[in-house]
């Protein structure tokens, strides 16, 4: 069978696309609507510290965000090329996927530094 | 007398109803450039755009030309873009477009050849790339018999199956317009079927063509296909499927020693 890298990018924007309508809207949910109205007490300060600090947490977290950002600038990528017809292919796929590696080395920085 | 006189009207209306359609010409003999054209045409319940067609071919105007054969959506032959809508026109009925006028295009993103007949010369070479016929390991000898199938390995691939070729999912699909390379929803589709097949061994001969960026890849799941399929085939489903099925086996590739891989 032929190797190509096709196939693995798809898996991670498949996954990122997945993991963003799984995690976003319980996000939204808890932290505008549950939190602000009271419905749920809020966890404090030190305790979701405590739990973005932990490895496991770091790796989970860091997967998700990266694999989102991939999914996000894939769908720019095309919504560029494709929708609005900006016709440089490579110049979008730099900005795009570009975007995404400068995403994960914020998300490394900043969980890096909450561990 | 007043049901009577109310029947008579009715009749009366269904006879004098017309309808304008709005054809797209073009004969490269006298034409520089694509034109209209528009024809009147009864407008009769149970005609179709097909019909209304014929009729101007047939009275009105025998220089039309369009591609037509069954009239009952099998062959596939009578597809065209019915108001911007990839249609085929022989299920298409006139009195959904009424008052009218009616546009009757050549079907999107495939070279025009006349008036309403265009160039499939593109999707007759991309559709034996998928090898979409049963391709077996070792053939067994006449005298074993035919290949047994139960109801539940028939079901397993009948959906697929449907597809008459008449490449509405090419003319509706935004990135085989943008990208004719893009191998199109018929095709994959068709390799699913026979992929899906318990009587078939070519999913590996299959997955090496559909792998590449311009098979299944180029595909952005926008959906038209789906949408506008008249067989109910779900196209989008089976590139969906395959895109999981080739990163499967790229991951099990990737993973796996060369022994368990299947």
């Amino acid at each position: 069978m032929k190797f190509r890298v096709e196939p693995f990018l798809w898996l991670a924007f498949s996954g990122g696309g997945v993991m963003a309508a799984i995690f976003l809207p319980v996000l939204a949910f808890l932290f505008a609507l549950a939190f602000p109205l009271g419905w749920l007490d809020p966890p404090d300060h030190a305790h979701l510290a405590a739990v973005v600090g932990h490895p496991i947490t770091f790796l989970v977290l860091f997967g998700a965000f990266v694999m989102m950002l991939v999914h996000a600038a894939h769908r720019f990528r095309f919504t560029l090329y494709d929708g609005l017809q900006v016709k440089h292919r490579f110049l979008v796929a730099a900005v795009c996927y570009g975007g995404a590696f400068l995403g994960t080395f914020v998300a490394l920085h900043m969980l890096g530094s909450a561990t | 007398m007043a049901d009577a006189d109310e029947i008579a009207d009715k009749i009366t209306d269904e006879i004098t109803d017309e309808i304008t359609m709005r054809v797209a010409r073009y004969r490269p003999d006298k034409d520089r450039d694509p034109g209209w054209q528009e024809y009147t045409v009864p407008q009769r319940e149970e005609w179709t755009v097909l019909d209304g067609l014929n009729h101007v071919k047939n009275e009105v105007d025998t220089t039309l030309a369009y591609r037509w054969s069954c009239r009952m959506g099998i062959c596939g032959s009578c597809g065209m873009n019915v108001d911007g809508e990839p249609k085929l026109t022989c299920a298409t009925f006139l009195s959904d477009y009424a008052p009218g006028p009616v546009t009757v295009e050549p079907l999107a993103n495939f070279p025009v050849i006349r008036d309403l007949v265009v160039d499939i010369s593109d999707f007759m070479e991309k559709l034996p790339r998928v090898s979409p016929w049963i391709i077996r390991d070792e053939e067994q000898s006449v005298d074993d018999g035919e290949y047994l199938q139960t109801p539940e390995e028939l079901d397993a691939y009948k959906q697929f199956s449907m597809c008459i070729n008449c490449m509405l999912c090419y003319a509706a699909c935004p990135v085989y317009g943008l990208e004719p390379e893009f191998i199109g929803p018929a095709a994959i589709a068709l390799a699913e079927r026979y992929d899906l097949d318990s009587r078939d061994h070519g999913a590996r001969q299959r997955l090496d063509v559909l792998i590449e960026e311009e098979g299944v890849y180029g595909c952005t799941f926008v959906g038209e296909c789906t949408r506008v399929c008249p067989k109910h085939v779900d196209p989008a489903a089976a590139i969906q499927r395959y895109k999981l099925k080739a990163a499967q086996e790229s991951v099990k590739m990737f993973l796996l020693p060369r022994a368990l891989r299947r």
